[in-house]
């Protein structure tokens, strides 16, 4: 017996399995994130002096940070609307953009943890900087993370294009799926560490 | 019911209510256990193979068991409403003012519990971090005019009876948790914050001692194992001359077990000589265990002069020049 | 690896690619009942090791400051020199006790290993939803646990600020913390991946014709259970992060300003909170505890109904009290933080939350009590261990009670009470409905039957004697014994009266792990030696009989299809006293 329900949907649930299995994984990491949020208001509340985001951390390049993010989602989709379209090629391409957009994202995160480092701003020196490394080396680890799922599927884990479509798009939309939650977890740390 | 459940002496004026409800909950306990539980056996009997061959489908048709749950979940209600909130309302909320309570403040540290109470003037003196020593735990700064005539006792709290006490708790490390058993006061110490408790004590540890006397036999002519502890005779005992062999308060030993055996003297009445102790609930390090403080509740007079004797301790005339600078 | 790369022709290949076939056959395998397998024999020598640290803690409690016979010295001068255990080693022993035991022990065991080896094969599947991921689950439980031992052996030795690890005492401790916090990412990435895999087994795996109404009410624990570890696990990750930062960072999320830890002023920023962390730690461990008793429900309720020969009563009420108290158990969390001085407001609201959980659990028990009226019961091995959870944890959760109302919390918060309470839920509770469901499944997984002769002697001998070990503990807390205190209170005034009966039990406790050897010895020799079991050996209705003893690869031989609900024991006009699920 088969495992069934991979590349078709169970008539009566409406899911297929992928789709059931990363709604469920992102509710966890909404909990996840959710807690550090949390975390991280209580903190600021209970702070005496809490510093403004803007004030000392590099905005315009977090503006462009969340473009690049973004656009990454954008190209995400077009990857699956692509494969729905039957346009291996073009898929390749979105798919591509998608990560090398999540290359730049991770190079210019880079520049602005060398200033702060260089700075001497550290984990260590504020609960304010504790907080901001943490949050955004975490969704760091979520953004490679992807990379490494998307590299995958755009190359040695394509072959599945040939041999079982269906389910090869199911994957694609899965990874977007998750690709967008890491979206959405950046344009709340934005605002949140940069603008308040 | 409280003689059942061996809940210790209650020393503080809302013991009793807490003990009451203590006792109202297990009460509840008791009759659920017991009428389910013989439920249970009488079904587990009655049901067994050898009795009913063939089971019944359908088992059990009436819906007494949800009357039953709604009945518990009544008495939950009454519960929370009749005893829980407002017991513990008056535990946290209803503070007396005051200037009609014995205020202290108590410093926990790893492994140490610091009382530190604010004088004849009622105000407690600043406390610096860069102060603390170890002859200064608490960091008090004897400069400032109202720490002038603060008292700091380590592990020792003496307190009049019958007066309120208001304990502001902190502590200098980590989490401890402040718990007077017989006082049914427990109070976590959290770093950071200071937390405010208060009880009154309605029996000096004098009483609470002659409360706790017991009898101890000697016929094995060892030491049990109760007495080995800081336990002390509750009368004289002494030889047929007349001679003092254990006079009351003081302990017993080995040797006296032997002379009050040859006396002919095999039971005897002790009691602990601190009943009333300050017992650390929060695993805390190493030496969580040993974290123990003493209470002393004793009467207004009693108390006075301790505080006079204690005032006459206080280190006079700190310069403020010795005191370790600010980095 | 480098051998795949070698001539394929030689002796030497052939050789090396039946051992490949063993490796992926039996330790890197797929199939949910290996893994299952996998999952359960590793979980027992756990809850054992979580065991034996246990009765060297019992020695010091009952005859504290004398040395350890005959095993004192294996310690080291480090943690008992002369075989007289010290107050950190103390700790640690008791830290560890209670992580492996939750998170190496019970949850493993309960859902790793039950709930991989039943689900598929109750749902009618071929295997769980996502095999490769199944495996990943596993493997990452394995790595944390040897993080978890191995920190045993570090200078310093293992975590010692409780299985709480209440900040800030856990983040100024040894090293031995840090490996807890890496043992439990890893372990947390494990339960967040089987969970998930749980859910979606049977949420789509479902045969033809299971409907929601038709699983056995032990899915519908695994399924609640999953969505507990699924969505409470996740704040505790966030906070073992936290912790992590905190100390090998240097980050002060729950360090506030000011601290002096021994005279000396800490150098960090200041500004944390430790509440923080126990609100954090609470919200996970609060749903954990759920975590732990659900699936034993789960197994009870299938021992009993096939023990009693009819369908449990109140089926649909049993499904509908256990989501309740899923959802509940998370509205829950800041009982256990009563006295870390809290206003009226909340306390009122997690009081009254906490008298709400009970209703459900009480539900539930009383179903299960009920469920016993009007069977012809056979009081067999897993019977018996089945029936003795109900009163067990009746205790247990009885003296939930008193904990939830503050007021009475007071004194009892952090005593011996405490202990005694979940310890009734977990062992006599818990532990007891596991073993039930080891002697229950047992024939499905090996072929053959467990020695009921000796399952007799272990059920009565650990009943009496665990009974031994946790009843005088509600006496002690009574009397207002602290708990994890090294020398079992003997400092204290208050605990003079109870004193003795830290000597009885331990002493119980060592009867309680002799009465294990017969059970040991029959898991063992019953592999081997056993009485040959048919396929449905206790004439059951739920789908895993209907599979091949031991069940293949893939499990059903022709696709299962569900005709009528999970309890059809006694259907009049029946033939036999049982009407499969699956029957056609
Ligand atoms: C499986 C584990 C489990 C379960 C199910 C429970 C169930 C409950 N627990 Fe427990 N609890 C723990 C595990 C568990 N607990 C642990 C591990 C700790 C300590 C952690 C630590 O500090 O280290 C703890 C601590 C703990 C505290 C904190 C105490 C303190 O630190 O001061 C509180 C307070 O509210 C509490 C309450 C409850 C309540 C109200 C229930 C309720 O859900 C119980 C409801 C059940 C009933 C009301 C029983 C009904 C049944 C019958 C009446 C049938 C009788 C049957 C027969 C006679 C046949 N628990
Ligand atoms: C699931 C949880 C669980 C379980 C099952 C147990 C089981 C037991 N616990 Fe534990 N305990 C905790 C969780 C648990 N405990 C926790 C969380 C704490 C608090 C820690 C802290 O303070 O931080 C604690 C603390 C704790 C203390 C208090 C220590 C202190 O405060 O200083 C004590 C004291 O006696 C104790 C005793 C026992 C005993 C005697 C058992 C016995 O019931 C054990 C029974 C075990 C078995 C019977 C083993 C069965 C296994 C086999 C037979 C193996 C077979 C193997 C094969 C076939 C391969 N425990
Ligand atoms: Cu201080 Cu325990
Ligand atoms: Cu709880």
């Amino acid at each position: 017996m088969q495992i069934p329900y991979n590349a078709v949907e169970r008539p009566d649930t409406g899911l297929y399995n992928a789709k059931l299995g990363i709604w469920l994984f992102l509710a966890s990491e909404v909990m996840l994130f959710g807690a550090l949020f949390s975390s991280l208001v209580l903190l600021r509340v209970n702070a005496t002096t809490w510093p403004h985001g803007w004030e000392i951390l590099n905005v315009p390049l977090a503006t462009v940070n969340t473009i690049v993010l973004i656009s990454s989602s954008v190209t995400m989709v077009m990857s699956w609307a692509s494969l729905l379209e039957k346009n291996f090629a073009k898929f390749r391409r979105y798919l591509g953009g998608t990560i090398l957009f999540a290359f730049v994202f991770l190079v210019i995160k880079a520049f602005e943890y060398g200033a702060k480092f260089e700075h001497g701003l550290l984990p260590s020196t504020s609960n304010f900087f504790a907080t901001y490394f943490t949050m955004t080396g975490l969704h760091g680890l979520h953004v490679i993370g992807g990379i490494i799922v998307n590299i995958y599927l755009w190359g040695p884990g394509s072959k599945m294009w040939t041999t079982d479509p269906a389910r090869f798009i199911n994957r694609i939309e899965v990874a977007g799926l998750y690709w967008h939650f890491v979206d959405l977890v950046w344009i709340f740390l934005f605002p949140i560490l940069y603008l308040l | 019911m409280k003689e059942f459940l061996g809940l210790p002496i209650d020393a503080a004026a809302h013991g009793g209510d807490i003990d009451q409800m203590i006792g109202v909950v297990h009460w509840l306990m008791f009759v659920l256990f017991a009428g389910w539980g013989s439920f249970f056996i009488y079904t587990l009997y009655r049901f067994r193979r050898r009795a009913q061959s063939a089971a019944n489908y359908t088992g059990v048709r009436t819906h007494v068991s949800s009357y039953l749950e709604a009945g518990l979940a009544v008495f939950e209600v009454v519960l929370l409403v009749g005893f829980a909130f407002p017991l513990w309302s008056a535990r946290v909320t209803e503070f007396p003012p005051d200037d009609t309570a014995t205020v202290v403040r108590v410093v926990a540290e790893q492994f140490i519990w610091n009382i530190h109470y604010p004088g004849a003037d009622g105000e407690f003196g600043t406390t610096i971090a860069s102060l603390v020593s170890a002859e200064n735990p608490i960091g008090l700064d004897r400069t400032d005019p109202s720490a002038k005539d603060d008292i700091v006792s380590v592990n020792q709290m003496n307190l009049p009876v019958n007066k309120p006490v208001i304990v502001r708790l902190t502590t200098k490390d980590v989490i401890h948790s402040f718990g007077l058993p017989l006082f049914r006061v427990k109070q976590d110490a959290i770093p950071g914050e200071t937390v405010r408790l208060w009880f009154t004590p309605t029996m000096t540890t004098a009483e609470i001692r002659d409360r706790l006397v017991r009898r101890y036999s000697l016929r094995e002519g060892v030491l049990p194992r109760e007495l080995q502890g800081p336990y002390s005779a509750a009368e004289d005992y002494a030889d047929k001359d007349g001679n003092v062999i254990v006079g009351k308060g003081y302990s017993f030993s080995e040797e006296a077990v032997q002379q009050l055996t040859a006396a002919g003297i095999f039971d005897v009445k002790a009691s602990p000589d601190s009943p009333t102790e300050i017992a650390c609930a929060q695993l805390c390090g190493l030496g969580h265990y040993r974290m123990r403080g003493f209470v002393t509740v004793q009467t207004q007079e009693e108390f006075d002069q301790w505080m006079k004797e204690q005032e006459a301790m206080i280190p006079q005339d700190v310069p403020a020049e010795t005191a370790p600078q600010v980095q | 690896m480098e051998h795949v790369a070698t001539a394929p022709h030689t002796d030497h290949a052939h050789l090396h690619e039946e051992e490949l076939g063993f490796l992926r056959n039996y330790i890197f395998s797929v199939d949910h009942k290996v893994i299952g397998i996998q999952y359960g024999i590793t979980s027992l020598l756990f809850l054992l090791f979580g065991f034996s640290l246990m009765m060297v803690m019992r020695w010091q409690l009952a005859y504290p400051g004398q040395p350890i016979p005959y095993i004192g010295e294996w310690f080291g001068e480090m943690n008992a020199p002369g075989g007289i255990m010290l107050p950190e080693f103390y700790n640690q022993l008791g830290a560890m006790h209670g992580t492996i035991m939750v998170f190496l022990g019970v949850v493993p065991l309960a859902v790793g290993a039950f709930g991989n080896y039943l689900v598929p094969l109750m749902v009618g599947a071929p295997d769980m939803a996502f095999p490769k991921l199944n495996a990943t689950s596993y493997w990452s439980y394995f790595v944390g646990g040897v993080v978890m031992l191995a920190s045993f052996f570090i200078p310093g030795g293992a975590a010692n600020s409780g299985w709480t690890s209440y900040a800030p005492l856990s983040v100024i401790a040894t090293a031995g913390q840090t490996y807890w916090l890496i043992g439990m990412v890893f372990l947390i990435t494990s339960s967040l991946l089987g969970s998930m895999n749980i859910i979606v087994t049977i949420i789509q795996l479902r045969a033809k014709g299971l409907t929601f109404m038709r699983l056995p009410f032990f899915v519908w624990a695994q399924l609640v259970t999953s969505f507990l570890l699924l969505l409470a696990f996740p704040p505790l990750e966030a906070a073992g992060i936290l912790q992590l930062m905190d100390r090998l960072a240097g980050t002060s999320f729950f360090m506030p300003s000011g601290l002096i830890v021994s005279g000396v002023p800490m150098e960090n920023s200041g500004g944390g909170s430790v509440l923080l962390w126990q609100h954090l730690f609470w919200f996970l461990a609060h749903p954990e505890v759920y975590v732990l008793i659900l699936p034993a429900m789960g197994i009870v309720a299938e021992i009993i109904a096939n023990n009693t020969r009819k369908p449990l009563w109140g089926y649909r009420s049993l499904v509908y009290a256990t989501v309740f108290l899923g959802f509940m158990s998370f509205i829950v969390w800041a009982h256990h933080m009563f006295l870390t001085g809290m206003g009226t407001t909340i306390s009122t609201f997690f009081q009254t939350t906490t008298m709400i959980i009970s209703i459900p659990s009480v539900i539930i028990l009383t179903a299960l009590i009920i469920s016993l009226w009007g069977g012809s019961i056979r009081f067999s091995v897993p019977m018996l261990f089945a029936l003795a959870f109900l009163p067990m944890f009746g205790i247990g959760g009885l003296t939930g009670l008193p904990l939830g109302l503050a007021p009475t919390d007071i004194h009892l918060h952090d005593t011996y009470y405490v202990i005694g309470h979940f310890h009734y839920v977990v062992a006599p509770g818990t532990l007891f409905a596991l073993f039930a469901g080891i002697y229950f499944w047992y024939p499905k997984v090996v072929g053959r039957s467990m020695n009921s002769t000796l399952g007799k002697i272990h059920f009565w001998g650990s009943f009496v004697s665990i009974n031994f070990i946790f009843m005088p503990m509600f006496i002690q807390g009574l009397a207002g014994v602290s708990r994890r205190l090294y020398d079992g209170g003997a400092q204290y005034t208050h605990a003079q009266g109870v004193l003795y009966l830290n000597e009885v039990m331990s002493v119980a406790a060592w009867t309680l792990g002799l009465f294990q050897i017969p059970f040991i010895f029959n898991f063992f020799w019953s592999i081997w030696k056993g009485k040959k079991a048919a396929d449905n050996p206790w004439e059951s209705t739920t789908l895993e009989w209907q599979t091949p003893t031991p069940p293949g690869h893939g499990n059903f031989l022709k696709e299962p299809v569900v005709v009528r609900g999970p309890y059809e024991y006694s259907l009049p006009g029946a033939s036999k006293d049982f009407s499969p699920q699956s029957e056609s």
